[in-house]
């Protein structure tokens, strides 16, 4: 899932301070699920913000779409965007994009920090494992990602920095390319990481992706 | 033409590379007169490429100021701060400005140097880079199989790690470096000597030492701070117990310092599978010659052309 945090309050204070009337959109996905942008979490930051601006402060509504990246789930909650000048937005980087398109005339502020692509190791920690990178090679490294988890993303094995399961940036951070070794050796299948891996081929620019099989282009 | 370096390694003398720190501001005398002192001392010296992820004189530069002191550069260049693009013009233009030893590594995260907010490039990783630097040489092809209007012509360097677990783990990346294209090695720094020579034995064993030149870094620890700093915080660098207590008890921590560092030559000297000795004395270059002399390394060998 998409993992993400709430900004310091100050920072969203000062989004917000001037604004007429300001309405929360929370997400009720990936960012909920991480404690960013459900029910509770669009209290509370009502309530810091009701608290601790002064006055004329924002009147403030809220309202959550199920998905805020999907451009129909957003354009459902028009209608309480009427009154406001400004939306603040409880989501991923994607839900505060759509909203931002399918709302020109309002000022859309992100109210959290997209993290990372990742999940939950224990309650309140959570994991970058994935960078979307667009060339999955997960069946040759033990099932663990050596492009989010590894310092340096690197493909061929562990650098001089790994030693005795940690990583050189912190001794909190286990080495992803130990891990990998440990696990393809359980396997049996050392040999998956004896060749050198050439240079990766993926091209970075702006992506996207067309499935001809479910695309419909409306003429 | 070869390097002074290959020649040495090749005529099976054995050999000595030191470390020379380009310094933190555009000042050229600084490395002049740090390679006239190494000069007569060594083969070759290596260049760092921004040590630890700080920044310094680029290595590139040093490189060349070296050469014009007649001092044969070990060219260090990370995959840290370069793209591919960037690499292989940086090392076609080394090898342009006469340099012939190049020492090819992944480099240390940004996060632990001067800069730790800046972007770590790593788009190719030191093993990869020692295979295109073998393609460029022997194909005169770039990555992307485009033909050079003449090939880079060198001896190709990279690291080793004798100290770090697991050895499994890293022999199989020793191997993957010399399937890759790898000349020589240098290895981290030796103060335990039993633990690197279990290493070597392994290295033979796998006949590592039969494809590639393995060189054994040393080093003087200059105080105690030094030695518990590398200890704790330098990854890869093993420092016995015992060689803390000899430093805590010594009244001059320099002599004692060089003192060790002998010790250690000596016994690496006598490791069969060791072709030379790598001297990392940066910041402390002036203790090369003396660490050279008394090691019995004096004079190094001359070739005529
Ligand atoms: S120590 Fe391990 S995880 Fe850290 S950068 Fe090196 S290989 Fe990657």
């Amino acid at each position: 899932m998409i993992v993400a945090e709430i900004k310091p309050l100050e920072e969203i204070k000062e989004m917000v301070k001037d604004k007429k009337g300001v309405l929360l959109v929370g997400c009720n996905t990936c960012t909920a699920v991480c404690f960013s942008s459900g029910k509770r979490e669009l209290e509370l930051l009502q309530t810091q913000l009701d608290l601790s601006l002064e006055n004329p402060k924002p009147a403030f509504w809220q309202v959550i779409v199920r998905r805020a990246c999907e451009p129909e789930m957003v354009t459902e909650i028009s209608d309480y965007t009427r009154e406001v000048e400004a939306i603040l937005c409880l989501s991923c980087g994607i839900g505060v994009q759509t909203l931002s398109d399918i709302f020109p005339k309002k000022q859309v502020f992100p109210a959290l920090n997209t993290s990372f692509l990742g999940r939950p190791e224990k309650l309140g920690f959570w994991q970058e494992v994935c960078v979307a990178c667009g060339d999955c090679i997960l069946h040759l490294t033990g099932g663990i990602c050596p492009l989010s988890r590894c310092a340096k993303g690197l493909l061929n094995g562990p650098c001089g920095g790994s030693h005795e399961g940690k990583c050189e940036v912190s001794p909190d951070i286990p080495c992803a390319w130990e891990e990998i070794f440990t696990r393809l050796k359980e396997k049996n299948q050392l040999n998956m990481i004896r060749k050198t891996k050439e240079p990766r081929k993926v091209i970075r620019k702006p992506r996207y992706l067309l499935r001809e099989d479910i695309f419909e282009d409306e003429k | 033409m070869k390097s002074n370096l290959e020649r040495v390694l090749r005529e099976k003398k054995f050999a000595v590379t030191a470390e020379l720190g380009p310094p933190r501001g555009a000042d050229p005398d600084n490395v002049r007169e740090k390679a006239r002192i190494l000069k007569p001392y060594v083969d070759a010296a290596n260049v760092t490429d921004n040590q630890s992820a700080v920044v310094y004189m680029c290595s590139l530069a040093a490189s060349v100021l070296m050469i014009e002191e007649g001092l044969e550069p070990v060219f260090q260049i990370t995959c840290r701060d370069r793209n591919r693009l960037a690499l292989q013009s940086d090392l076609l233009g080394a090898s342009a400005l006469g340099i012939r030893n190049v020492l090819l590594l992944t480099g240390d995260h940004p996060s632990i140097g001067d800069h730790p907010e800046a972007k770590g490039v790593f788009d190719l990783d030191s093993q990869q880079l020692i295979q295109l630097t073998k393609k460029m040489r022997e194909e005169g092809k770039l990555l992307n199989d485009r033909e050079l209007t003449k090939s880079p012509d060198f001896f190709i360097g990279a690291a080793a790690s004798p100290f770090n677990e697991p050895l499994e783990a890293h022999m199989m990346q020793m191997e993957k470096k010399v399937e890759s294209g790898v000349d020589f090695f240098q290895t981290q720094i030796v103060y335990d000597l039993e633990k690197f020579k279990k290493w070597v034995s392994e290295v033979h064993e796998r006949r590592i030492d039969e494809k590639a030149f393995i060189i054994a870094g040393v080093a003087p620890i200059k105080s105690l701070g030094m030695a518990n700093y590398m200890k704790n915080y330098v990854p890869g660098v093993s420092v016995p117990d015992a060689v803390i207590k000899r430093l805590e008890k010594a009244s001059d921590k320099k002599k004692e310092g060089i003192k060790i560092c002998l010790e250690v030559i000596d016994e690496v000297k006598k490791i069969k599978g060791i072709s030379g000795i790598h001297i990392m004395a940066i910041g402390w270059e002036e203790a090369v010659p003396e660490i050279v002399e008394s090691a019995g390394l004096f004079p190094r060998p001359a070739f005529k052309e």
